[in-house]
């Protein structure tokens, strides 16, 4: 009698087969019971009722060449189906610029090349002095992107070279479109963080007199929502200036916009900070450190790591609120898509104006979100809590 | 003084602070600055709005360059100030523009209360219906039971109910925020009705889906003149601003346009000799010089023709003159000589 002994593993045996494969993957993740069946069928319904004439609109039906509205209708004046793309190809221009004259347009473009000079060296490793160089190009950039805006040579009205010299003012109202945007959500972002930090830190302060200030501004900025800030700022402000005094109203935006999200930034890095243990405020202060030594070397890098998903939110939410400045008669991105919607020459097309503007939000929003999941990996130690 | 006046600004949110102070100091204040400030609307298709290049158009915005060129004798130097519907009048009290073209009905409470000066009526406006074709309906009178699609916090809505309510009908409102979205439920058949300024009805008809299907009804419901204004306190200011635009006018009553003016110099018209200023004195009347008039008129046109380039049959806005006509062809435009 032998026995057999089986000296070497057997072969696996394969998975079922429906358990594998796209198969398996469909049962697994969309019909692994009846509610889940139910939901995948709605959801697939749901998309084909939306996608298919979406594309059909935006894509096959849509209109691309030609130049003026009458390409996008049929001879008795009704419109055609698809959208009608030759109307943003028409306005882009006002979509980018707003107002800005047209012969000058090219110095918002030299400013847009100079912001990717200056800050693309920040991208490579292992730069030299990286910190040093990121905080001058921080400082330096807004001053060349004035100049650039508003230019240097000012001329009364009327004067000869007023309407033709290429580096002729350009007064704040005539800002607009897309580059009118950028230039109010970096301003926000770029002054609102520092000044976040400083009232978060003021809030959490033992000195009285700073920790009040910091709640009443605090909790004041917050306790009013933006649009009332804007309009305020615009519609009220004049009224109590003494006669002819009238500053910017630009300005005037950029400021609230500033102040109200450094409020909400505030709480934001409050937050980061508390989430800190005891255990490393102890550490810093038994090593001798000073109170901004122990904030700019120990505590505030760790906090601002906890809270960069809080932070890039609250730009994401800032880029979008600039469109609240349209009330107060400035001309932003969907300020300008409004404009291309009034012109006479192409009324009725306003659906794509407004899909482009969705589109352009869109980009931006979601890169700044991938950036926010970029820096997050970036700066993950290892000791974060998951 | 200048605290009593912040105060009293504070105190009634809108007051009148202009005061004595700016009497007839607009036109010096204008002349050292070297330009118009005009607040126009943000953009209202015809009246005021920029093309893709950043230019102003519309007939809103030639009143602004019309003052300009009576002024410096250069209808470019203006600065457009874009409004909004609840800014314009604090705008204007402030002295951020020195005149508003934009729309404004003249009603007795924004020419005392608000403590503005209406200078003319440069379009009589009123509120007018549109209903699909499929409706056969041929007046506003048949319109009881009807879906009216209209904007919120507007006079128009204040009219509609009026008007209803004066002839009995009843009715029901879809009411929206911008004109964009009354014009699109009206579009998408929510309601049956759409009503709006008739300057911006034909406007909107062309922006349907399929205009023919749709026809504008002949009633008016309400009287909305448009006009020009200014502060109270600067009475020459407004003297310029009001013979500016009835520089327009009279050019048209009398053949004087753009192209033929340098012509009309020679004319042994005694009128059109006191307008285009070879006889009398009229510019330095107001404190101009004596081009003024033929530099409007050269540089902007006259009443017509700024009509017809941007809110007139031919252009998209396609309004035909109607009450809008000169006196002598059964309109109500009308404007008193220069003599």
């Amino acid at each position: 009698m032998t026995t057999a002994v089986e000296t070497s593993q057997k072969a696996e045996i394969p998975p079922p087969a429906s358990t594998v494969g796209w198969v398996g993957w469909l049962r697994e993740n969309l019909f692994s019971s009846w509610q889940s069946t139910v939901l995948t069928l709605l959801a697939i319904w749901i998309i084909y009722l939306v996608i298919p004439p979406f594309i059909q609109w935006a894509f096959i039906d849509a209109i691309w060449t030609g130049n003026e509205a009458q390409d996008c209708k049929l001879p008795d004046g009704s419109r055609k189906d698809g959208a009608c793309w030759i109307y943003i190809k028409a306005w882009i221009g006002g979509y980018m610029y707003g107002l800005y004259p047209y012969d000058l347009r090219w110095r918002i473009d030299l400013a847009a090349i100079a912001a990717v000079l200056m800050f693309a060296p920040l991208s490579i490793k292992n730069l030299p002095y990286k910190n040093v160089y990121g905080v001058a190009v921080v400082l330096l950039y807004p001053i060349v992107a004035y100049f650039m805006f508003y230019g240097f040579v000012d001329f009364p009205p009327g004067a000869p070279g007023s309407a033709t010299h290429p580096w002729r003012t350009v007064q704040t109202d005539k800002w607009g479109g897309l580059a009118l945007t950028l230039l109010i959500a970096s301003v926000g972002i770029i002054a609102a963080l520092p000044l976040g930090i400083l009232l978060a830190l003021g809030r959490r302060s033992s000195m009285p007199i700073v920790s009040t200030f910091s709640v009443v501004f605090i909790e004041l900025w917050r306790g009013v929502p933006l649009i009332t800030v804007l309009f305020m700022s615009s519609v009220m402000l004049p009224l109590f200036l003494p006669e002819g005094v009238n500053f910017d109203k630009l300005l005037r935006a950029l400021i609230g916009v500033t102040m109200f999200s450094a409020a909400y930034m505030a709480e934001v890095v409050r937050g980061g900070l508390a989430a800190i243990p005891k255990g490393q405020y102890e550490g810093a202060m038994a090593l001798g450190l000073s109170y901004p030594k122990m904030m700019t070397f120990i505590i505030l890098p760790q906090a601002l790591r906890y809270a960069i998903p809080n932070i890039v939110s609250n730009f994401i939410g800032l880029f979008k609120d600039t469109t609240l400045v349209a009330i107060i008669g400035m001309f932003d991105l969907l300020g300008a898509i409004q404009l291309g919607n009034a012109d006479p020459k192409w009324l009725g097309f306003s659906i794509e104006g407004y899909a482009f503007a969705a589109l352009l939000y869109f980009v931006f929003c979601f890169s700044m979100s991938r950036y926010s999941q970029h820096l997050e990996r970036k700066l993950h130690t290892g000791h974060k809590k998951r | 003084m200048k605290k009593i006046s912040v105060i009293a600004a504070g105190a009634a949110l809108i007051a009148f602070v202009a005061g004595e102070a700016q009497a007839q100091a607009t036109l010096d204040a204008v002349k050292k600055r070297g330009q118009v400030i005009c607040g126009v609307s943000q953009s209202l298709p015809g009246f005021a709005n920029p093309d893709a290049q950043g230019n102003w158009a519309g007939f809103d915005v030639d009143m602004c360059r019309a003052v300009a060129a009576a002024v410096f004798g250069d209808a470019k130097r203006v600065k457009f100030v874009p409004t909004t519907a609840k800014e314009r009048f604090t705008a204007l009290q402030s002295g951020e523009v020195d005149f508003l073209a934009r729309n404004t009905t003249w009603t007795m409470s924004r020419d005392t209360q608000l403590g503005f000066d209406f200078v003319g009526i440069n379009f009589y406006d009123g509120q007018g219906f549109m209903v699909t074709k499929k409706l056969g309906v041929k007046s506003a009178l048949e319109l009881k039971g009807a879906t009216v699609c209209t904007q919120t916090g507007t006079t128009t809505e204040q009219n509609l109910a009026d008007f209803f309510r004066a002839n009995k009908m009843e009715y029901k409102v879809v009411a929206f925020e911008k004109n964009d979205e009354v014009l699109a439920a009206y579009d998408s058949g929510r309601c049956d009705v759409f009503t709006t300024d008739r300057s911006g009805l034909a406007a909107d008809r062309t922006k349907l889906k399929n205009p023919n299907d749709h026809v504008i009804l002949p009633e008016v419901i309400s009287k909305e003149p448009l006009g020009p204004l200014v502060r109270h306190g600067d009475n020459n200011w407004g003297d310029i601003v009001r013979w500016a635009f009835f520089v327009m006018l009279n050019a048209e009553e009398l053949g004087v346009d753009s192209k033929n003016v340098d012509e009309m110099k020679k004319s042994a018209n005694p009128e059109i000799k006191r307008m285009l200023g070879i006889e009398g004195d009229f510019g330095k009347m107001v404190g101009l010089d004596n081009n003024w008039a033929y530099n409007v008129i050269k540089l902007v046109g006259n009443y017509a023709e700024s009509y017809d380039r941007n809110v007139g049959p031919n252009t998209p806005i396609a309004l035909s003159r109607g009450v809008n006509a000169l006196w002598t062809k059964g309109g109500l435009q009308y404007a008193p000589p220069i003599r």
